[in-house]
């Protein structure tokens, strides 16, 4: 009996300072929503080439995934949300496509971004077209504290 | 209405009441966990069923109810409330689980490790499978459910899961480790599983029935003894295919018979499940109590 709570006491207490490590994570990924992760793209990666580059259903199928997954933090047309930056700024359009790819390969996780490799290969290319179609638009831009 | 039946019309009524939808992309595993944690702050209830058929005894339909919450992109937590109903017996509620998942590598791998820690508080007339242990056979699910919720169960449980994405393919091992936190030795188990999308390329038009909507695959579990007699002898061992629908309007059921492999496991048994996923229910928690849009 005494072993028993003794271990679900441990499992709770255990559970608080990874819980007020993950609400720092999360707001340090609030006030951080800079583009630096972008850089951390391995050569190899970016030089990947866009398999639907020249597949016009691509944008549209890449759309639809969007809207489906990543609205939610980027907001509607990727122009920024409270969660998530806009993916309209010049660093994510002007980055290559394997470098885009790389990142919602692997996510940025202790900032908030999840890993999407839950989505096939095809899937996140086809992602990638739609965000470049987007083009750069800086008014996008949000103001987190509104 | 039986429990099941309650249980089930809850996630309905939630449904209607967050009208809010995110398409879900879940694998079809039903005991097999993936390297897939739950996107942040998003909530996703679930429903499951297994039933089982019960050579010498009455065949019994086992239910849990699951909420999962994103707390970060490396951490999800759950909370299980399940239950059974026992053919010519009775219904009686089970017990609750507590569950944790966190990732914690960075960068995605080949292989990707994903620790999960879990306390259960159980009753001995808990039948829901959720996954097998040291050596969980059918016999120990003949004892009538009056006298088997008698005994209660607290046991802390550990499991290291694997994931690999390989061309399409998602591979998941799972390894258990079970301590009852009476004076009883460590009991393991595994879970295996293998499946992928009917397409990878997804389509232009948004589409109920589009076979990249549709996952399969199948998975091997069971258990593997204890600390002092490890290994497959007087186990149960199940073979598993299944079926993931993740429909656009963010519900996915899942479906999956499962055969038993040997004369110490449940000769059948027909699972399925049904989930249904809130985004950002996490950030409408939060306004209700702060006021802030």
């Amino acid at each position: 009996m005494n072993n028993r709570r003794l271990a679900l006491a441990f499992f709770v207490v255990s559970l608080g300072p990874v819980s007020v490590f993950a609400q720092k994570q999360a707001s340090a990924a609030d006030n951080s929503h800079d583009y630096s992760e972008l850089n951390r793209a391995p050569a190899k990666v970016r030089a990947r080439m866009n398999p639907f580059q020249s597949d016009p259903d691509a944008v549209v199928a890449g759309q639809l995934l969007f809207e489906d997954h990543c609205t939610e933090c980027h907001g509607p047309a990727g122009g920024g949300g409270k969660k998530g930056p806009s993916l309209r700024h010049a660093e994510v359009q002007n980055a290559a496509d394997g470098t885009l790819f790389w990142l919602l390969t692997n996510g940025v996780a202790w900032k908030g971004m999840p890993v999407w490799s839950k989505l096939p290969e095809a899937q996140r290319w086809q992602l990638v077209r739609y965000l470049k179609s987007l083009g750069v638009n800086d008014v996008f831009k949000v103001d987190k504290k509104l | 209405m039986s429990l099941s039946a309650r249980l089930a019309a809850s996630i309905f009524l939630v449904a209607t009441v967050f009208p809010r939808l995110a398409n879900a992309q879940e694998n079809p595993y039903i005991v097999t966990y993936d390297q897939f944690l739950e996107e942040p702050r998003n909530l996703e209830i679930e429903y499951f069923s297994t039933y089982g058929t019960q050579r010498g005894g009455n065949d019994f339909h086992a239910y849990w109810l699951e909420f999962e919450y994103g707390a970060t992109a490396w951490w999800t937590t759950e909370f299980y409330l399940d239950a059974q109903t026992t053919f010519h017996d009775s219904t009686v509620p089970t017990g609750f689980r507590w569950e944790n998942r966190f990732r914690p590598l960075k960068r995605e791998y080949f292989i990707n490790p994903v620790l999960y820690v879990e306390y259960e508080h159980v009753n001995g007339a808990d039948k829901i499978l959720k996954e097998l242990e040291g050596h969980d056979i059918e016999n120990d699910f003949l004892t009538p459910n009056a006298e088997a919720r008698d005994e209660v169960k607290n046991e802390l449980e550990l499991k290291l899961i694997l994931g690999s994405n390989f061309k399409g393919w998602n591979v998941s091992e799972n390894f258990l480790f079970v301590k009852n936190l009476t004076n009883e030795p460590w009991e393991f188990g595994y879970a295996v599983g293998a499946s992928r999308p009917l397409a990878l390329k997804a389509s232009s038009k948004r589409c109920s029935f589009c076979p990249q909507n549709f996952v399969a695959g199948a998975e091997m579990y069971g258990g593997l003894g204890d600390r002092y007699h490890f290994g497959l002898h007087e186990t149960s061992q199940y073979l598993a295919p299944a079926l993931a629908w993740n429909i656009p309007s963010g519900w996915t059921l899942r479906i999956s018979p499962a055969f038993g492999l040997n004369d110490f496991s449940h000769q059948f048994m027909l699972r399925w499940g049904i989930a249904w996923e809130i985004p950002g229910f996490g950030d409408m928690v939060k306004r209700v109590f702060t006021g802030r849009p």
